[in-house]
């Protein structure tokens, strides 16, 4: 299949259509709306559902029922949009409900402004929602990887029974790039083991999220985090680039992670050793490779469009291994690679550059 | 010769029991939608969506697969099943908490949509679980834990009438209000419940029942004066009757 010039937006829907998503239930909300015109031009079409709901809280739990069948369902917002889901992504973690949600990030916080920004990090890692729950969060930084990662997104919620967000953010959302779709590559697993169907020459079953006996709740939660666990074992993604001898290592996802990738290259120009780190996969976080990485630079840089979210994940990850600097912007504040150089030299020029630091001695 | 004159309906489980308060109204309606479902010979094919409240636990009644929702959300999964199985039986079982305060804009919508589901919304004018809070439909006033002076108007409202507001939505096929305070209304009930059910079966569109049931611990009254209030002063509020029934020419 060749190339195709497509905006990110409609390259998610595409993909999903391209995925077997069945249904789509949204709401329009800047910068995504493109995503729910492009299923409601496309998804009637081929005889599936499009449904614009009342509210961010029914496409969810629209969601959450198509889920519990077993069908490809999707949902699509934004920041304060997500923000309504909430309650739902506790529930469908909980009752082990599939579905997949693209979150394209706007300035924030409140209803802020429709530029792009990555300060919903935390709202898509870190909860909002009530008790002891992880989404699989997965942060494309190119069109390209738009349509990957949406394949993904959709068997790893079939395969973990586990919802499933694409973080993008508004660059991504808007921008238009060269891209190929290909086939769908994933052999979805066999639901029917579990879906609710009727109770039709089977005993009946029920998918809810309130478990009341005592103990039954943590055993459940612990089953539930062996289940995460064995995601993080099989599931993690990053890209490195340049970390070989990287005695200055930037850290970003999404969006920036392409921009900082411009500013590696214009550094390595310029003689100095820097790289990249960039999680693809931010639950689950790549915490063991960044940690290695770590170990062998001087530094870390981590650059977000927030005021330092994915940070906490990135010294966690570090562990002390290294310094951990941080260099954002908020609220539609865009990170240019003349930015980022002008941190990486004001940076580079602290470390012990001579041959006896941690790259020099390698 | 032996006349069988009780029959267990297929759609509860042999070992299930119902866990509600005496005099609670919420076991005689699902008997009722256990019986009809047995009749429609449906219980392999259907998908039953609870609430959060006293209507939560259908997974320990009902031999059918039972999808939970979040409070007044129940009408968002049922339209997600309902859109994926179109040919399954699908049906909501809320409280007046859950359809008609939390969930009302739900519930509006599904039927504005004419979702080709059914709610059975159990009015007992107060959130039971909780232990007995005003809730939209409480009447004007009602003593609750949250309006100890009754509830009065000028400061919380006027009660919210469900049936009738669903009956406006153009994708409504039917919606009705019933009572289940003696054998008569309990017959009468049933049939409701019924035509709702024939409606989704049919494909006409989205319908509602609303039944009056009594919530004895939290009203603070035997399970018969409970009864006679539903008769004696709810009915005055909450008035019986069919709303909607869009098959009733049909059938003159």
């Amino acid at each position: 299949m060749a190339k195709v010039l497509v905006k990110g937006n409609e390259a998610i829907a595409q993909a999903a259509i391209n995925a077997g998503c069945q249904c789509y239930f949204g709401y329009p909300i800047t910068p995504q709306s493109e995503i729910g015109e492009y299923m409601g031009k496309h998804l009637p079409k081929l005889g599936r559902t499009f449904i614009t709901a009342e509210s961010e809280l029914a496409s969810i739990n629209m969601v959450i029922g198509a889920g519990t069948t077993g069908t490809k369902a999707m949902t699509s917002s934004s920041s304060c949009g997500i923000a309504l889901m909430q309650e739902a992504f506790s529930a469908m973690c909980c009752a082990e409900v599939p579905g997949v949600i693209v979150s394209v990030m706007r300035g924030g916080p409140g209803l802020g402004n429709i530029a792009p920004a990555q300060a919903d990090y935390f709202q898509a890692l870190k909860g909002g929602g009530n008790g002891d729950y992880k989404l699989i969060v997965l942060s494309p930084s190119t069109v390209q990887e738009a349509i990957d990662l949406t394949y993904k997104a959709f068997h790893l919620a079939l395969t973990y029974r586990n919802p499933v967000m694409l973080l993008a953010d508004g660059i991504l959302g808007q921008m238009m790039e060269p891209a190929e779709f290909g086939e769908y590559p994933y052999k979805d697993p066999d639901v029917s083991e579990w879906a609710l169907s009727g109770a039709n020459n089977r005993p009946a079953r029920n998918i809810v999220s309130l478990h009341m006996p005592e103990g039954a709740m943590e055993e459940l939660t612990n089953r539930i985090f062996e289940k995460y666990a064995l995601v993080a074992k099989n599931e993690t993604m990053y890209e490195d680039y340049m970390l070989k001898d990287a005695k200055l290592v930037l850290t970003a996802f999404g969006s920036v992670g392409r921009v900082a990738k411009a500013a590696v290259n214009r550094a390595r120009k310029m003689g100095m050793k820097v790289g990249l780190f960039r999680p693809i996969t931010l639950f689950p976080f790549p915490d063991k490779a960044l940690h290695q990485v770590a170990q062998n630079a001087d530094m870390i840089l981590d650059l977000e469009l927030n005021k330092g979210q994915m940070l906490l994940d990135v010294r966690s990850a570090v562990f002390g291994a290294c310094p951990v600097e941080f260099y954002g912007r908020t609220a539609g504040g865009l990170l240019t690679p003349d930015m980022i150089m002008a941190k990486i030299e004001e940076l580079y020029k602290k470390l012990d550059n001579t041959e006896e630091s941690k790259a020099g001695v390698r | 010769m032996e006349t069988l004159v009780y029959k267990r309906p297929e759609s509860l489980l042999k070992d299930g029991h119902f866990t509600f308060c005496p005099g609670c109204g919420h076991g005689v309606i699902l008997r009722i939608i256990a019986e009809l479902i047995d009749e429609f010979n449906l219980q392999k094919d259907t998908i039953a969506i609870s609430s959060v409240g006293c209507s939560i636990f259908l997974e320990k009644f009902f031999n059918l697969d039972v999808a939970g929702a979040s409070h007044g959300r129940s009408p968002c999964v049922a339209t997600g099943i309902k859109r994926c199985k179109p040919d399954k039986f699908v049906f909501t079982y809320q409280g007046d908490g859950d359809a008609a305060t939390i969930g009302f804009n739900e519930t509006i919508h599904t039927a504005c949509r004419g979702e080709h589901i059914t709610t059975i919304m159990i009015n007992n004018t107060n959130f039971g679980m909780t232990g007995g809070q005003a809730s939209a439909t409480t009447l004007v006033g009602q003593v609750t834990t949250t309006t100890p002076m009754g509830r009065k108007p000028e400061l919380t409202g006027y009660p919210l009438h469900a049936a009738e507001i669903v009956s406006k939505c153009d994708g409504t096929a039917f919606a009705a209000r019933v009572a289940i305070t003696d054998t008569k209304h309990i017959r009468q009930a049933k049939e409701a419940i019924k035509k709702a059910f024939e409606m989704q079966i049919k494909g006409l569109g989205y319908s509602f029942v609303e039944v009056l049931a009594a919530c004895p611990t939290n009203w603070h009254m035997t399970p018969v004066e409970s009864v006679e209030h539903i008769s004696n002063v709810i009915e005055t509020v909450h008035t019986l009757g069919v709303f909607k029934d869009i098959t009733a020419k049909e059938n003159l």
